[in-house]
């Protein structure tokens, strides 16, 4: 049913932060293993050997260089994928019912059997997080790991989507953004965590935390207050080491032989 | 986004098929029998032909009837239905036109109404996506209606109509692309808002996700169309109305009417060319390109 | 359930089992769990359980189900019937390929076992090749840690005894300002990711200092985009503001150092009592004494005055030295690319964090002095890097300058600091030295490499040649500790110092991107000796599981396996997996069994060995002593009680660790634990190493050590000054007059800058840029590209250009500019990246292909946009005019200088169609691969 419902009990998603992000693709390639195995049909890839390499993927790592108006440019890695949005523009626009959002976390997700590979959800969806696989004409898209998070096969501490069990940095963060009081939720509110594109007014679920500020290590002209000098040059310096040792634990006046 | 011929045929031939479509239903023009079936024919091949056109867009058109199930919330799924619903009233219709001579008033209306509305579905799938700002806009819908209604006019030999539809069609083309033009920069979505990096100061996009393409850079990323965009523009607003109306215009004839229409539908093709060739996605916006 | 909504099965079946080995789609060397089903790999994902990556797993990693499928692993031993280089093999059987092998081998041993050069490229069983060459008798074995980062690893040995990475680690849970130098992104990859995300996560600094800010730079808090070569330059002006400061550690410097160790003012060696020990002042008692006696505290202050002439401790030289203006920031900063207050900022905050944020930890030790300490001082401050500062030709020393910062602070091996991993510590002192000693039909005298402490020490033969096809060990790189791999093919093909007979080679992709000057080597290849129509290097077998580049330059190829398929040890006495608070080494076992006829390669040299007869490969009898390598794995004693895993060994009654006998089901126990083996140092062991004698004794128990052996960090490194003085005319061992100045000037045993030798060896106005490469996260070394996932995120390199580079040129993005070295010049496509330094341009590196290798197709973007910077680079110096080969390496180890590169950059006027230099297609060895990939077993 493409009517969003009008609440989800829980909004499961993901916080990351490109404070942390060093831009590895591991959570790219985790996820491309994770769901071609799993969920649906496989991902496929068309000319994987050949001149025009391509193939489906639910996640994808971008870059982006920041100029501040002082100071040097900066260079942002941003894992981008679905962000479950409350207010999820793909799932109304499709004529089948195959994309829908679920009742019980909030999951956007595709149902491959009814999909007809219109292509409109990826067209309704601003952040690119649907794909149209090649070879078996339906819409992949992020499933948050549904296979992976309830899955009772799994270890406990194994229910968490592929690509932050794996992320080498601890850039990404799983969890329900409804509950004020999760992990995820006192992550967004303490960093300040933001939506993408929220003009568009999707509401999306995920979140992203900000890079802290960069480049802010005070520079010294002359005086620096951990630096002050206690010679001026060598001769000076053997003087002051000599009291200075004077006043180590244990050690008793010395001097030279 | 990407020009699919697939969707453009679609588009484009069933506006004129329901367009006609439209003008039969109301009478116009008055003919029964065999010419009144040339005309129920050719409006038929044009809707129906275009509908066939828009399954090769999908990657399971064998599930199309599924199509049907979302009309609370799925444009297309309206669509799908108010095509359907057309599609048989007006055979009704035509089947008094052809067969028994009869002008049913209240149902050729209703097929009128749903021909119409049908073109407003359409236009709607496209007006409503807030990813294409160009699209999100009033004149959208307009535009699809009334290029419909002036094909239509043109394919059921209404004259006077075509006439003044050609020139009303043409300022309301021209507008939606001046419109259009300041549509993205308008819907207040830039690099800044899609990465939320804009604090920090101007954003660029550096290595993209993947060395090769995907499929989002495929369907939305088209930079030809606007490199070329002036020359189409000329060209579609020549062949789609300067030129018919010229036509028209000139003593009365077949074969000026025939060059009127086939001018007006290459133009058409160019400007629905041009309205997905120049269409930006946001989604271009974190690839650095639109 | 809502009605509408379809009813998912949330716990599907995800595999038939898990079989846990370690990775190997780099070198980090995590523990993977491979889910299985219907015997086939489903799914790879990083093991908890594991010491190195606690469960995550990088790009590469979760990317090896499309390795072990790759259409471009090679499928069955072939023989070359076309000329060298086209590519044109027949497939023959095991049988036939040890024979030729075995053919060719046996009368070079019999007769003159030098002419084998046998070099492991990527090789994480060195201890058991290098093993395997020493039986064989040739001095001519190492792997490839002479063009990779040598530098650093022998810096850090002679300096403290270890260096980063396998060697150490950052005290993660306790340190607050984390300095990163130079390129490092698949060095230690994920620890380093887990790592920095922890210390960030916590609100730790992290500095980076590179003339590129990706990866770890870009997450850096603050990035110093240094000018390439100029890092020890950098670091001594640190060294300078601190010292002037005395924000130095003096106790630590007067406990653990040879800074107040005296130095005969008249030799330049350090004083030392008859035993060797060396003498310090004991400020106690104003005497001169043996630095390890109980209750001694070396004075760093005190000078000695004998016979009319002063000696002073190692820290009045390093005073006066560091003291001295050229160290001021405001001297160094232009060429540092640093501005002046820029470097007095970072060293005050390193100044603040280590001293005004030291805390202690609640915890006894006993150093070697059998002094009691009641706990332990944390410094907060760490560091870590690898090539990017390494491969220069200056790189010696500036590591060395590195690992003396470390020390001044105070803040090696203590809490908050860089911490050793076991079986470091371990000082230069004791490691082997390098054995040349060749009898004809026996083994070398003792293992290939090792650690010199003087000219004596020289690989030289009695005519002063060198005895090792790679020149390692002699004057022109005394210190070479891990040989010079980029120098064999060059030297082979010179005759210089000899010719060889049959260039065996592992892992190592000579004819593309593991060598400087490709088109060159790929000459030296196939050069032939006009008389005779013999190749100059007559015989090259190669073993690779990969249709790589180097396959069509190999006469025989011996098809590895892939890493799913094998066995393996990563050894303590090797490159083992340990972490900072505990021992561990790992296994590799075959989750799946190869579909070809390809064979592990180490079990080949089992079985080659014993074809040669090598002692060490044959019972008494004769009879082949190792099946396999698994066998050899389990069995193999290298001292007594020692083999190459140190877990679950056969004690008297019980199985035990580290030290004992062989135990038969040795494998099957790692395998059930998770494919590794760990064994935590004790609390109260896990700081201090080199001088805790808790730590001594436990490492001493693992076999890691015989004795116990706690030792000074050497600030002051002595052997250097041997050389040096034997270059000022002393002894009977002297460089070569062209070599003399050389050694003298940079062999110097307290670190110093000098500029990169590019730089004076060429014109830098007319080639002013920097030229440097990096590996990406997500492609390592020459292997992503055949890997249909990770090509996809790095099918083609652009040279990077600063902004200004762009503007000064005209260029665009996806333009093309060529570049020109004194060597060579490529035209390639460019990308603008404004966070660079400004004199410096880069790419990814080993991303660009040959048409033809790796089962790609001839229009794969690899080839058509990738590039190699390494035709523009070569592994000698322009000549002089004296005659001589000068090579393009570091002086003192021989470490290749990849990053002196200095390039001239113009906008390409007639764009090409490819990437050039565009070389022809070479045949492949394998067919081509699926035109589709849809991968997934289960349904």
């Amino acid at each position: 049913m493409t009517t969003l419902p009008t609440s989800t009990q829980k909004k499961l998603g993901l916080v990351i932060d490109l404070d942390t992000c060093v831009g590895c693709h591991a959570c790219v390639v985790s996820c491309k293993g994770w769901n071609t195995e799993n969920y649906g049909a496989p991902l496929s890839d068309q000319k994987p050997y050949g001149g025009d390499p391509s193939g489906t993927f639910l996640n994808r790592v971008h870059s982006y260089e920041v100029q501040p108006d002082e100071g040097a440019a900066q260079l942002i890695h941003f894992p981008k994928s679905c962000l479950h949005c409350e207010d999820a523009p793909c799932v109304t626009v499709c004529p089948t019912g195959a994309s829908y959002k679920r009742v019980e976390d909030g999951i956007v997700l595709v149902n491959e059997q009814d999909c007809i590979g219109c292509g409109l959800c990826a067209w309704a969806c601003p952040y690119g997080a649907r794909e149209m696989d090649a070879a078996e004409k339906v819409m992949k898209k992020c499933t948050l790991c549904v296979d992976r998070i309830y899955n009772e096969n799994l270890p406990e501490e194994d229910r968490q989507p592929a690509c932050v069990r794996t992320c080498p940095s601890g850039a990404r963060h799983f969890g329900d953004l409804g509950d004020e009081n999760s992990d995820v939720s006192i992550l967004v509110a303490e960093r300040g965590g933001f939506d993408l594109m929220p003009e568009m007014g999707t509401k999306p679920v995920n979140q992203y935390l900000p890079p802290r500020p960069k480049d802010t290590m005070e520079e010294f002209d002359i005086l620096a207050p951990y630096l002050e000098p206690v010679a001026k040059d060598a001769g000076g310096f053997l003087g002051w080491l000599d009291k200075a040792l004077d006043k180590l634990p244990g050690n008793s006046a010395g001097g030279a032989n | 986004m990407h020009p699919a011929p697939s969707i453009i045929l679609f588009t484009t031939l069933s506006g004129f098929g329901f367009g006609l479509l439209t003008f039969l239903g109301l009478g116009m023009p008055n003919y029964t029998g065999f010419i009144a079936f040339v005309f129920f024919a050719i409006a038929y091949v044009l809707a129906v032909g275009g509908l066939l056109f828009s399954t090769f867009h999908l990657g399971h058109p064998e599930r199309a009837l599924k199509a049907f199930s979302q009309w609370r919330s799925s444009w297309l799924s309206r669509e799908g239905i108010c095509a359907v619903g057309a599609l048989i009233v007006m055979a009704i219709y035509g089947v008094g036109r052809v067969f028994f001579a009869q002008h049913w008033g209240i149902i050729g209306g209703i097929g009128a109404i749903l021909s119409l509305l049908t073109v407003y579905t359409t236009s709607m799938i496209y007006a409503q996506l807030k990813t294409v700002p160009r699209w999100n806009m009033p004149l959208t819908s307009p535009l699809f209606m009334a290029l419909a209604i002036t094909g239509g006019a043109l394919l059921a030999a209404q004259v006077k109509i075509a006439i003044f539809m050609l020139i009303f069609s043409a300022i309301i083309q021209v507008a939606y692309w001046v419109m259009g033009d300041g549509r993205l920069a308008a819907s207040g979505t830039n690099m800044e808002t899609a990465t939320g990096l804009g604090h920090i100061g101007k954003v660029k996009a550096f290595e993209p996700p993947h060395t090769g393409t995907n499929y989002l850079m495929r369907e939305f990323i088209h930079v030809v169309g606007r490199k070329h965009a002036m020359k189409l523009r000329t060209i579609a607003l020549v062949l789609g109305f300067v030129l018919p109306v010229i036509f028209l215009l000139l003593p009365f004839g077949h074969i000026f009417a025939l060059f009127a229409v086939l001018c007006h539908i290459a133009g058409i093709f160019t400007s629905r060319w041009l309205f997905f060739a120049q269409a930006e996605h946001v989604v271009g916006l974190y690839y650095g390109k639109r | 359930m809502p009605k509408d909504q379809p009813t998912l099965d949330l716990s599907p079946h995800v595999s038939d089992e898990v079989r846990k080995t370690t990775c190997y789609m780099c070198a980090c060397r995590c523990g993977i769990n491979v889910h299985m089903k219907e015997g086939k790999v489903a799914y790879i994902e990083g093991n908890k359980d594991h010491p190195v990556n606690k469960g995550v797993l990088c790009a590469k990693g979760s990317a090896g189900i499309m390795q072990v499928n790759a259409p471009s692993r090679l499928k069955a031993p072939l023989k070359r019937v076309g000329p060298r280089g086209s590519g044109e093999f027949e497939e023959i059987s095991w049988e036939e390929a040890l024979t030729i092998a075995t053919d060719w081998l046996a009368p070079i041993r019999a007769e003159n076992p030098e002419k084998l050069a046998f070099f492991t490229g990527r090789d994480q069983s060195q201890s058991f090749t290098s093993f395997w060459a020493q039986h064989f008798g040739t001095p001519n074995y190492a792997a490839h840690g002479g063009f990779c980062s040598v530098n650093m690893a022998a810096a850090g040995i002679y300096t403290m005894g270890g260096a980063f990475w396998e060697f150490g680690q950052p005290d993660w849970d306790h340190t607050k300002l984390f300095m990163l130098f130079g390129v490092a992104e698949d060095h230690d990859s994920n620890p380093i990711k887990m790592g920095i995300g922890k210390i960030k996560a916590r609100g730790a600094r992290v500095i980076g200092v590179n003339p590129i800010r990706t990866g770890y730079n870009a997450v850096a808090d603050d990035w110093v985009g240094i000018t390439p070569g100029t890092d020890g330059l950098f670091i001594l002006a640190l060294v300078h503001e601190l010292m002037k400061a005395g924000k130095i550690d003096l106790e630590y410097l007067a406990q653990y150092t040879n800074a107040p160790v005296l130095v005969d003012s008249e030799t330049g060696l350090l004083m030392r009592d008859e035993a060797g020990k060396e003498l310090v002042i004991d400020r106690n008692t104003g005497k001169l004494t043996p630095f390890d006696q109980k209750g001694v505290r070396p004075d760093l202050s005190a000078t000695h005055r004998h016979a009319g002439i002063t000696h002073k401790p190692v820290f009045h030289l390093m005073a006066e030295r560091y003291m001295s203006e050229e160290y001021a920031p405001e001297a160094v900063a232009e060429r540092c690319g640093i501005p002046a207050e820029r470097i007095r900022g970072i060293a005050n905050e390193i100044a603040r964090v280590a001293f005004e944020e030291s805390f202690e930890l609640d915890q006894e030790w006993t150093d070697f002095r059998g002094e009691k300490h009641e706990k332990m001082t944390g410094r907060p401050v760490s560091f870590h890097s690898m090539r990017g500062i390494s491969a220069h030709s200056n790189g010696f020393q500036t590591c060395r300058s590195l690992h003396v910062l470390q020390i001044l602070l105070g803040t090696v091996e203590v809490p908050g600091g860089f911490r050793f991993k076991p079986p470091y510590p371990k000082p230069a002192t004791i490691h082997p030295k390098p054995h040349y000693g060749v009898t004809p039909g026996k083994p070398l005298d003792g293992p290939h490499l090792g650690f010199v402490h003087g000219p004596d020490d020289l690989a030289l033969k009695p005519d002063g040649t060198a005895a090792r096809i790679d020149k390692a060990f002699t004057w022109d790189n005394p210190m070479s500790a891990h040989g010079m791999m980029h120098m064999v093919i060059s030297n082979a093909h010179a005759g210089d110092p000899y010719k060889i007979d049959t260039l065996f080679m592992y892992m190592a992709n000579m004819a593309w991107n593991s060598s400087m000057n490709t088109r060159g080597v790929i000459d030296m290849l196939t050069d032939k000796n006009e008389e005779t129509g013999e190749y100059v290097i007559p015989r090259i077998i190669y073993s690779d599981a990969y249709s790589s580049e180097m396959v069509a330059y190999a006469d025989l190829i011996l098809p590895d396996t892939t890493y799913l398929e094998r066995h393996d040890c990563i050894s303590l006495l090797d490159r083992p997996i340990c972490e900072a608070d505990a021992a561990a080494d790992a296994i590799r076992w075959p989750v799946i069994e190869p579909d070809r006829d390809v064979r592990g390669f180490q079990s080949v040299l089992c079985e080659l060995g014993a074809r040669l007869d090598l002692p060490g490969f044959i019972n008494e009898d004769g009879s082949q002593k190792y099946a396999d390598y698994a066998d050899y794995i389990t069995n193999h004693i290298r001292k007594p009680g020692i083999g190459p895993l140190a877990g679950w060994r056969m004690g008297e009654n019980s199985l035990q660790n580290g030290r004992g006998e062989a135990n038969e089901a040795q494998l099957d126990a790692y395998i059930e634990n998770g494919g590794f083996f760990v064994e935590h140092i004790p609390e109260g062991a896990n700081y201090y190493k080199p001088w805790n004698m808790a730590y001594q004794e436990w490492a001493v128990g693992m076999g890691i050590i015989d004795k116990p052996e706690p030792y000074l960090f050497q600030l002051y490194v002595e052997p250097m000054r041997k050389f040096q003085r034997a270059a000022e005319g002393h002894g009977d061992r002297q460089p070569p007059e062209h070599l003399r100045e050389r050694v003298k000037a940079t062999m110097d045993p307290l670190p110093i800058w000098y500029e990169p030798f590019e730089d004076s060896a060429v014109d830098v106005d007319e080639y002013p840029v920097h030229a440097l490469t990096q590996r990406p996260m997500a492609m390592y070394h020459s292997w992503g590209s055949q890997n249909a996932w990770l090509r996809q995120i790095h099918g083609h390199n652009p040279l990077y250009l600063p902004t200004n580079l762009m503007e000064k040129h005209g260029l665009k993005d996806e333009d093309w500019a060529t570049v020109s070295s004194t060597h060579g010049s490529i035209t390639v496509p460019v990308m603008e990246m404004a966070a660079l330094n400004a004199n410096t341009v880069w790419t990814w590196n080993a991303i660009g292909k040959r048409k033809g290798a790796w089962a790609l197709e001839e229009d794969a973007p690899e080839v058509t946009k990738g590039f190699l910077l390494n035709h523009l680079i070569h592994e000698l110096m322009p000549p002089k005019g004296d005659g001589l080969r000068w090579s393009n390496s570091d002086p003192i180890t021989g470490q290749a200088a990849w990053f002196d590169l200095r390039v001239k950059i113009e906008k390409a006027a007639n764009p090409p169609s490819e990437s050039q230099p565009a070389m022809p297609p070479i045949k492949s060895p394998v067919p081509a691969g699926p035109k589709e990939l849809k991968w997934k077993l289960g349904q």
